[in-house]
């Protein structure tokens, strides 16, 4: 009986919690609330380090807990708090309706909860599949020994990070969903000296839901690029800075896509009256070899997801198609400020933040030419082998560091160069993007936006813009 | 519980699972924040946050540690178990000792702690901002980023050897970025930061004029010319560029082979004599200033750079202990012990004879490039090998004109930046990261569209 009594007084994970968070819902919207959403987590995390040949760090971390939102109108109030008994919910309900200050007395109807969809079942045996401390050291140690290939690498690390995250999420909708989370990522990092020269390189790989995937990492392969990375570019010079075409890498070279012009078709960019694309739908906005997606499906992409944060399956999302913009990325709260409809992009780093319109695996389609292709057009111009990472300023304009550049003249590559960065628009660039290859490859990659710092792959396949303003010295 | 509760919660399970050498950083939070769009209510938030790490040292002296957020006597238990299992991958390599001033007693500035003024006074005065800043200047259309939060949080550190310390504090935080549009010309945007111990400290006039000020002084832009140009450093870049590269003072960055410095380079000469560096945590005028470390350490004064050359570096306790020297206060709390500075203060020393005193930002006439605001520092710094090429907001001053720059980015290497002070203005004025006046630096390269 005394067990009961404190299961129905707190959540409990792996227990049903339906008449707990109905009584909490029901308090909510009692209190004049036009909707309510709770979202529950729990997570156990670790982390290790190793550097030359010594783990120099596990971190393991664990923790739970809540952020309520309550809508009134079109404006939110959000309380966050780790203490998940029925008096600790329902203060953060009280907390979050006087920070609104709602007084009037309008009821919206609230029918209870939904059958319970549990994407966790299937799930659950995911903790103990995942590789151990023991097994993780082990594998990094190897992998930091591969990396020492000749004297000029003067550093080198290997980190893995493990995120399990199990959540429970249920609002006024009837929405009811569990789902239990998994986010492995593995990095690579050098540096390498001789005398006055300095070059760094790194990779990092990573997947969602597939607790194996760690032990089949190939570090050999890994290794090697790293340090072919590093030693190409050990001796490079600067790049002379100026306006020139440039062929960006596949993989990670789809970042500049994700910051430059993904974030500017996030409904929270509408609601700000910060993109340059809110009235542009069925526009032209690119060039008509551009198609773009944002999808959180793709079996254990870094950015695939079951359920989005507010309890919504997510879709694939085509959101430019031959140049012509065709949606925008949205939750609910953008949804209920913009009107365009939710797209399973609701989402947050933990418990702490409310969800909001966030990317997943958003990548540019691939088109028809060979990587050759691109290089042979350009008689002067840049290959981006390996970006680094960048950002987009309040209006716009973005800035991304070149991490592996090499010079193109006449249709071929020639030296390596260090220091560039690619600055520009997006608006005025995306009309830019030429030409598409055929190789279309995804990279793992942490997003930081208004939500915190979310998993999402970037990607494309190679691609040329025709004119770039190149940063350098 | 409360902080000394913890304590005695960790010290008994501690001896259950007999574990006799442990120690702990806990804080706890309550804050509040409001948005506003044109008017109205946005989003209103509060958070209510607790964190706990625990190291235990196992009978190999070696150290393990867990972080959580579930401080009840079970989650205690559970954080005690899992750092002793983690232990048992502790670095053989570099011990971890508790920090040897640990019990030294600190210096606690007046306490500045406020009450909360409560959501809907945050409310009031954030609507009121925004409405002033958009009747500020006709331009200025929107005020898409702003937030006025206030906080209130309690930092402990406490070891078995008895070591106790608690601070506990408030702080709020102001931010007002307005976007001005005219017609055929691209949106610019710009923005201001106020700090305070709490909101009604804040001068929320001065931020809502920086604000309006620096969008509507953008409007007039044009792009610039690649070349290598003089530049001005305003205190508040100048503070960004010097905290990028702040692993050349790091200990920790020099033992792991990322800092352009290493173990010997005490005195080495980084630049014109006329330059001063501080790190000052504890400095009046630091908002945020915390009166221990991570592992205990009482926060202190140090000078970084005297005279132009390296006078020390920053430690944690193991960096102090491998460097034959005493920990300084700049320490984390983690299974690898991270260091990091507090507060720069950028001075002009007494050896200035060599400056070329007629360059000063508000009377020079000849041709310079002002940099305002450095952006995008995680991508365009490379602070392992001194180089950088970053974005930034600033203008180009020539033929008596201020021309706002579009889009431009500046290049370069660290040492060469300091080696090319040509000046260091007398006045210092005070940012949220620090203290500095304006610097001087000539022939920097300059990327822009023209």
């Amino acid at each position: 009986m005394l067990s009961s009594q404190i299961k129905s007084n707190e959540i409990v994970f792996g227990s049903c919690n339906k008449d707990l968070l109905e009584e909490i819902i029901f308090y909510g919207i009692g209190l004049g609330a036009d909707f309510v959403e709770i979202f529950i987590e729990n997570t156990d995390n670790s982390s290790v380090l190793a550097e030359e040949d010594f783990i120099t760090s596990v971190s393991p971390s664990f923790g739970r807990g809540a952020g309520i939102r309550i809508f009134k109108e079109k404006k939110d109030g959000f309380v966050s708090t780790n203490d998940l008994t029925k008096h600790g919910l329902m203060r953060s309900v009280s907390q979050a309706i006087e920070m609104l200050d709602i007084t009037d007395n309008k009821r919206e109807l609230f029918n209870g909860l939904n059958k319970h969809r549990d994407y966790s079942l299937s799930k659950k045996k995911w903790i103990n599949e995942v590789p151990s401390i023991h097994e993780i050291s082990e594998k990094l140690l190897i992998s930091t020994k591969s990396l020492k290939k000749n004297n000029k690498i003067i550093t080198r690390k290997g980190s893995y990070s493990r995120n399990l995250q199990e959540v429970i999420i249920a609002s006024s909708d009837g929405t009811y969903v569990s789902d239990i989370r998994l986010h492995q990522t593995v990095g690579l990092n050098v540096i390498a000296s001789d005398a006055q020269y300095r070059s760094s390189g790194s990779r990092r790989f990573g997947s969602s839901g597939m607790p194996n995937e760690f032990r089949l990492w190939d570090h050999e392969k890994a290794a090697n690029d790293v340090f072919e990375s590093s030693m190409n570019m050990l001796y490079a010079d600067y790049v002379d800075a100026g306006q020139m075409p440039v062929v960006l890498a596949n993989k990670f070279g789809g970042v500049i896509f994700h910051e430059a012009c993904g974030h500017l078709l996030e409904t929270t960019q509408i609601e700000r009256g910060t993109t340059p694309f809110e009235n542009k739908l069925n526009e032209k906005i690119a060039h008509e070899s551009v198609t773009a997606i944002d999808e959180g499906i793709s079996e254990g992409s870094f950015g695939s997801l079951s359920v989005d944060d507010e309890g919504m399956e997510p879709e694939k999302s085509v959101l430019i198609k031959d140049g012509i913009l065709k949606k925008f990325i949205s939750d609910r709260a953008g949804e209920l400020r913009t009107g365009h409809k939710r797209t399973g992009s609701g989402r947050r780093q933990n418990y702490s933040f409310a969800a909001a319109s966030r990317m997943r695996n958003t990548y540019i389609a691939k088109g028809e030419h060979s990587k050759e292709d691109l290089i042979n057009s350009i008689s002067e111009g840049l290959y981006c082998k390996s970006m680094g990472g960048g950002s987009v300023g309040a209006t716009g304009q973005f800035n991304f560091a070149v991490e592996e550049g090499y010079l193109i003249k006449n249709g071929k590559l020639t030296s390596p160069v260090k220091g560039a960065t690619l600055i520009g628009e997006a608006k005025e660039v995306m009309p830019k993007i030429s030409m598409c290859g055929n190789d279309l490859e995804l990279a793992p990659g942490f997003c930081g936006s208004i939500s915190g710092s979310v998993n999402v792959t970037v990607g494309q396949p190679h691609i040329k813009v025709d004119s770039i303003t190149v940063g350098g010295r | 519980m409360n902080s000394r509760e913890i304590t005695t919660q960790i010290s008994k399970a501690a001896d259950f699972l007999n574990l006799k050498k442990w120690d702990y950083g806990a804080s706890f939070s309550n804050d509040y924040s409001v948005q506003v769009d044109k008017g109205e209510a946005k989003q209103l938030k509060a958070s209510q946050k607790q964190i706990l790490t625990i190291r235990v040292w196992n009978q190999s002296n070696l150290v393990g540690i867990t972080t959580t957020s579930d401080i009840s006597k079970s989650g205690i238990k559970k954080a005690l178990k899992q750092a002793n299992i983690a232990s048992d991958f502790g670095n053989k390599n570099e011990s971890t000792e508790f920090s040897p001033l640990a019990k030294d007693p600190i210096k606690v500035k007046e306490t500045k702690k406020r009450n909360p003024v409560g959501i809907k006074k945050l409310l009031t005065v954030l609507r009121e901002a925004e409405v002033k800043l958009l009747e500020s200047h006709e331009s200025i259309k929107s005020v898409p980023y702003n937030g006025l939060s206030e906080s209130f949080f309690e930092r402990v550190y406490a070891n078995s050897e008895g070591a106790f310390r608690s601070f506990s504090k408030s702080q709020a935080a102001l931010y007002l970025y307005a976007r001005a549009e005219e017609k055929n010309k691209k949106p610019r945007s710009s923005g201001s930061v106020k700090l305070g111990y709490g909101a009604d400290d804040i001068d929320i006039e001065s931020c809502i004029k920086e604000a309006s000020n620096k969008t509507i002084s953008h409007l007039n832009y044009s792009s610039i010319k690649t070349d290598k140009y003089l530049i001005c450093f305003s205190p508040e870049s100048f503070l960004t560029i010097i905290n990028a590269f702040s692993s050349m003072f790091n200990a920790r960055s020099i033992i792991d082979g990322v800092s352009l410095s290493n173990k010997n380079s005490i005195g080495e000469k980084l630049s014109t004599e006329a330059l001063n560096i501080y790190d000052d945590g504890l400095h009046e005028k630091n908002i945020s200033s915390t009166p221990f470390d991570g592992e205990g350490t009482p926060t202190k004064r140090l000078c970084l750079i005297n005279r132009g050359r390296i006078e020390n570096f920053i430690h944690s306790e193991s960096t102090a202990r491998i460097f034959k020297t005493t920990p300084t206060g700049h320490a984390g709390l983690g299974s690898k012990v991270s260091v990091s500075p507090d507060w720069i203060v950028v001075e002009k020393s007494d050896e200035n004879f060599d400056l070329k005193t007629s360059l000063d930002h508000s009377t020079y006439e000849g041709e310079f490039v002002y940099i305002e605001e450095l952006n995008a520092i995680h991508a365009g710094v490379r602070a392992s090998q001194g180089s950088f090429s970053l974005p930034f907001d600033g203008w180009l001053y020539k033929n008596e004109e201020k021309i706002s720059i579009e889009s431009a980015t500046v290049a370069g290497d660290i040492k060469y930046l300091l080696k090319n002070i040509v000046n260091i203005e007398s006045s210092q004025e005070v940012t949220t990261s620090g203290i500095s006046p304006h610097i001087w630096v000539d022939e920097l390269s300059i990327t822009g569209d023209a």
